[in-house]
Formats: structure tokens, sequence, C-alpha cells
């Protein structure tokens, strides 16, 4: 087995073990309904997670996606609800506002030199002001199109459905595995977050990477918003606080270094599932509190952050990052 | 020192702070006029350095941590822990000063956690204390067992809402502590060993420096500045809230330091500026308020404000103004 696999088996051997341990406690978790329903449930996460992979590839991170996601939802609610737009047209104004406002927060960042995360923090700022501004209230939707997505779904033996945003999800996920692996984006954005000067030396479009790599982060951020608001059938200005962090720590865990040019698209996914499986436990316990899904997260995080050290520190024998 | 106190006074983040004033005092007349009631000091401004106040104090710890090219994400949720834990040791029957040293020792030992992950683990500080951010607050939920502790312990209702002199304790604390620091950093040679391991920490060991018990030192400074400010947000509200105490102030203490002028990529720093910034963002907060605006302007003021502060200290903005800058660094 190749060395550079070895964070996302250990990724995906500790999901099978936990997801083991929770069966043989709940033996119902084992059933196609609560699988079906992971997917439903964590599909706006596992979409943001999707472009906060590429941002991290690409060696930055993108505190923005949140509030991009609660911006989206608070668009669209006003769009369709007020202004009477069909949702189509709703979404994509809204995905058209996210690609100029991921590229703008791209260009702060390549051509003013300055660390990503502050820029996006101004960006996060921005977005949820701007929600706020709009509106304070969750403005409910009710729209025929909102009622024919969620009747769309794919039953399963045992009572499982596959909704269509947990579909959405998977396709996200396969386009976003091809488009890093298999496209020339795809190895720009590893070779900007391997060393960007030597990517630079070599040919990499630096400018036009960075700027593409927030612009799909931003876009599949308001996709996830878009997704959230089919979920809930409203738009609310604080909905999707904190987000940023279960992506990230997604992105951590399914085993993408955070210094960039290393990772998986599919290993955010089994990131994302985990994280889901946590919540999922902590529910079908139900004496646990909530704020225990905190606890393990973060441990999972420390976990996964020490393990990469580890491995990482064993392949690179006599070399000795500052 | 005279003459550097007065250059320090000329500098932009002061004038910008002089600026907010002025144009809250445009838009509300009163803003100036200060009454002596019951004791102490009532007034917008005053209340501006009372409300500033808990973000000072953490810009005062996250300095140090920005000057050595790390971040600290962890401030407001090691706040929430603090909170936390002093209300609930107060409501078990603890007496204050025990409950308070307590919380200051659970602050100190979150920021050497933090620095034993970026000092010994090698991890980037933005992941290090990003698990503490997401871990923590679920950590002080536990403590109070996810309710709102509430309290009437005179010592810590003191700590929060007390006054010293005529102004508010709050105001009082950051100020010894940004006098206290100031002198660490600046009349020791500790401020230039941070600066050196900022600029490059693998050259600054080479050089003698210790930089793996430096980076110890600034996060445990960070924690111990994130307790101080928890335990005045609690005594403030009387209770300890695990859910929104220090909720989001990590941002803000980030953004102060960057107002004052700290280069995000280490190596240059200055406390009293990123205290200046704090005010500033403060008093940007009161003027909203005053003014009428819905408060929900405020981060949209703050994105701007960021992005004005992003493009002045770009490299790009010193191309255009090659000597006024020049002079300006080569003077530090």
């Amino acid at each position: 087995m190749s060395r550079s696999l070895r964070p996302l088996v250990a990724t995906a051997i500790i999901f099978a073990i936990a997801y083991a341990l929770a069966v043989m406690q709940f033996p119902s978790m084992f059933s196609t309904r609560v699988l079906g329903n992971f997917l439903t449930d964590n599909a706006f996460l596992g979409i943001t997670a999707v472009g906060m992979t590429f941002v991290i590839l690409s060696g930055g991170i993108d505190l923005s996606v949140g509030a991009v996601i609660g911006f989206t939802g608070v668009l669209i609610a006003v769009l369709i609800s007020w202004a009477g737009w069909h949702p189509l047209t709703a979404f994509a104004m809204a995905l058209a506002i996210a690609a100029l406002f991921g590229g703008a927060m791209g260009m702060a960042i390549h051509y003013l030199q300055v660390p990503a995360f502050i820029v996006t923090l101004a960006g996060m700022f921005l977005a949820r002001g701007g929600a706020s501004v709009i509106t304070q209230d969750s403005v409910p939707v009710n729209h025929e199109f909102y009622k024919w997505i969620s009747e769309m779904m794919i039953r399963l033996p045992g009572g499982g459905r596959l909704s269509f945003i947990g579909l959405l999800m998977v396709a996200v996920f396969i386009i976003g595995a091809l488009v890093a692996h298999r496209t020339k984006f795809g190895s720009y954005v590893y070779a900007l977050g391997g060393n960007p000067t030597s990517a630079s030396l070599m040919g990499v479009p630096v400018a036009r990477t960075t700027i593409g790599v927030y612009m799909l982060s931003s876009m599949l951020a308001a996709l996830s918003g878009i997704v959230f608001s089919l979920y809930t059938s409203a738009g609310y200005p604080l909905a999707a606080v904190g987000v940023e962090l279960d992506a990230i720590s997604a992105v951590v865990i399914g085993g993408t270094l955070l210094t960039g040019g290393y990772g998986f698209v599919l290993g955010t996914f089994i990131g994302v599932m985990l994280l889901g499986l946590v919540q999922t436990y902590i529910i079908f316990d139900g004496s646990l509190s909530s704020w225990w899904t905190k606890i393990v997260i973060g441990a999972l995080l420390f976990l996964f952050i020490v393990l990469q050290r580890l491995i990482f520190a064993a392949s690179t024998p006599g070399e000795k990052s500052s | 020192m005279m003459r550097r106190f007065l250059s320090a006074l000329a500098s932009p983040q002061v004038i910008a702070l002089v600026g907010v004033l002025l144009i809250n005092w445009l838009l509300f007349p009163n803003f100036f006029r200060i009454t002596w009631q019951d004791g102490r000091l009532f007034g917008s401004v005053i209340d501006v350095l009372n409300r500033g106040a808990p973000v000072a104090i953490l810009a005062i710890g996250m300095v140090g941590v920005i000057a050595t090219k790390g971040v600290d994400l962890s401030v407001g949720a090691v706040m929430a822990m603090a909170g936390a834990v002093a209300a609930t040791m107060v409501v078990a029957g603890y007496p204050a000063p025990v409950a308070v040293a307590a919380a200051l020792t659970v602050g100190l030992l979150c920021g050497l956690w933090n620095g034993f992950l970026v000092a010994v683990l090698d991890i980037q500080p933005i992941v290090a204390t990003l698990v503490l951010m997401v871990a923590g607050r679920g950590i002080a939920q536990l403590i109070t067992e996810g309710f709102i502790v509430t309290f009437n312990d005179p010592l810590l209702i003191f700590i929060g809402t007390g006054s010293f002199l005529g102004l508010p304790m709050a105001a009082v604390i950051a100020i010894c502590l940004l006098i206290l620091v100031t002198l660490l950093v600046r009349r020791t040679a500790l401020g230039l060993f941070i600066e050196a391991v900022g600029v490059n920490r693998a050259a600054a060991s080479l050089a003698g420096i210790r930089s793996r018990m430096l980076l110890f030192l600034v996060y445990g400074l960070s924690g111990l500045c994130a307790a101080i400010a928890g335990i005045i947000v609690a005594g403030d509200i009387r209770g300890a809230d695990a859910n929104n105490a220090g909720l989001w102030l990590e941002l803000d203490a980030i953004l102060a330091v960057v107002i004052g002028g700290t280069s995000l990529l280490g190596g240059r720093f200055s406390v009293p500026l990123a205290v200046v910034g704090a005010i500033i963002i403060q008093a940007m907060n009161t003027g909203i308020l005053v003014s009428g605006f819905p408060p929900e302007f405020n981060l949209i003021v703050k994105a701007a404000l960021i992005f004005l502060v992003l493009i002045i200290q770009s490299p790009m903005a010193s191309r255009l103004v090659p000597t006024r800058l020049m002079t300006r660094e080569g003077s530090k």
C-alpha cells in the first residue's frame, strides 16, 4: 500500500470501527433508514466541505462559508417569497453573487498578499451582515417547486429514503473528486498548496488558480445554502453559524493536510460521515447532551492532526519543517 | 522617550480613533459629556472604555501570538470556560478569590496546551487553536451542565461592574495589563525575541533564542488574558453563559490587533496600538448604536474596515507610496 494513502485508510478504519461499535450498542443504527438520513442531514455540510477541501489543498482557508450559506438562504427566501421569483432563477442569482464574492476574496488574497483567513474573515462579516440587513427574521418559503423537490426521493428496502439533496451531495463529491484528481485545475491546486513559489516557476497560473479556488468554495457554499433552504424551507440570517468549523474539521479528519498540497476529496466524505455518526449516536443515546458533540469533534480533530504529524514526520526523515 | 510618545500619537491608528470619535460627536452631540454620579464617571466615552475592555484584554494577549506568526482562535471558548469555572465554584460555596484563581489557572492551562501543540508538535497555530475553539465551548457547557449559572458573589460582580477611581473596573484591569505587558516586552529583550521568532523561527533558534519556551509564553499569556476577559464578562452579567460568552470575540481581538498595525506575517507588533484598535472597534459599535442605525450594520462596517487596513498594509500600497513607509519602517 502506498504510504501517501495511509491517512485516508486510517480515517476509513476509524469510521468503520466507530460505526461497528455504535451498531453493537444500537442495532437499529444499521438500517437503510439511518444511512439515508445520514446523507440528507449532512448534505449541506458535505457540499461546503468539498469546497473547503479545494481551499485547504491550495494552502488556504475559507472562514466565510457558514455566512455565505446564511446569506444565500435569506436571499433565496426573500426573492421567492417577497419578490415572487421562480426558485430556479433565485438559485442562479445566488450562485452568481457567490461567484463574484468568492472571486473578490481570491483577488484580495492574491493581489494584496494577505493571509487567507483574515480576508475570508472580512468576507464572513460582510455576508453575515448583508444577510442581517436584508432581514432579521426567519423568512418561510412556500413554493410548489420546494414541495416537488422534497417529494423527489428513492425509496430503499427497509424504509430508507435517498432524498434529492442527499444524492446531490454524493454527486458533488464525485464531481469534486474528478476535478481534483483528473483535471488541470486540480493539479494546479495541488501544486499551489505544495509550494507556491515552485508552482509559479513551473508555469502554474497562480492568480487564476487562487481566484478559481475561492470562487469554487463560495459557489459550493451557495449551493449548500440552497440545499439548506430546501432542507428547512426557510431563510434565516443566523443559519449555519459555525459551519465553517465543522467543514474544516471534516476536511482535516478526512486526511487532508492543512498546509496544503496533499489530501483526497473522498477522505472529506468519510470525515463528514464521521461527524454525522457522532451526532446520530448522541441522538440515539438520548442521555448524552448535545455539547458532547463539540467535545468529541474537538478530540477527533486533535487525534487526526497528531496522526498526520506522526505519519509525515516518519515519511520525511532528516527534514524538519520550521 | 518624549519624542517616541509624540510620534506614537501621530500614528494612523490614533488619528483614526480621533476621527471615529469626532464622527460620533457629530452624530450625537452629547457623546463627550461625562457626569459624576455615585462615585463613578458616566458617559458615552466611559461606556466605550468599559465595553471595549474585554476585547482590549484579549488583544493584549493576541498581539504576542500574532507577532510570532501565529493566531489564537480559542480565546472566545477559553473565556466561556473561565467564566463557567468561576461561576460554578462560587455557586458551590468556594470563596471568590479561590474561584478567580481557579479560572485564571484554567485559562493559563488552555494557553499552555495551545503552546504545546504549536511549539512541540509543530502544528500550524490556526489548526492547533481550532481544536480548543471547537471543544472548549463544549467543555464549558459540561462545567455548567448546560445551564446559565447565575451568582450573587460581590467580588465577581465588582470585577465585572464595579469602579475604581471613578473608572469602570474592566477598563482599570485592561489599563493595568496594558502597562504591565508593554513594560515586559519593551523594557526587556522579550519583545525583540518575539519579533525574531516571528520573522524566522529557525534562524531565531540558531541564534540561541529558546523559541519553544517563548511560544509557550505567548500562548500562555493569551490564555490568561482570555480567562481575565471571561471573568469580567461573567461578572458583568452576573452569570456564566457557556453558549454566548465570548462568542466571536476572537475575531474582534484579531481585528483589533490587525488595526493596531501588527503584521500578520509576524515580526512587528505594538501592544498599545492593539488596544487602540480595540477601542476603535468599540467606538464604531457605540457610534452605530447611538446614531440610530440598526446594529446589523456593525458587521458590514467591520468588514469594510478590515479591507481598508489590508489595502493600506499590503505590499502594493507601499509600492505606491514608497518613501513614507520606508522611513517609518526604517525608524522602527
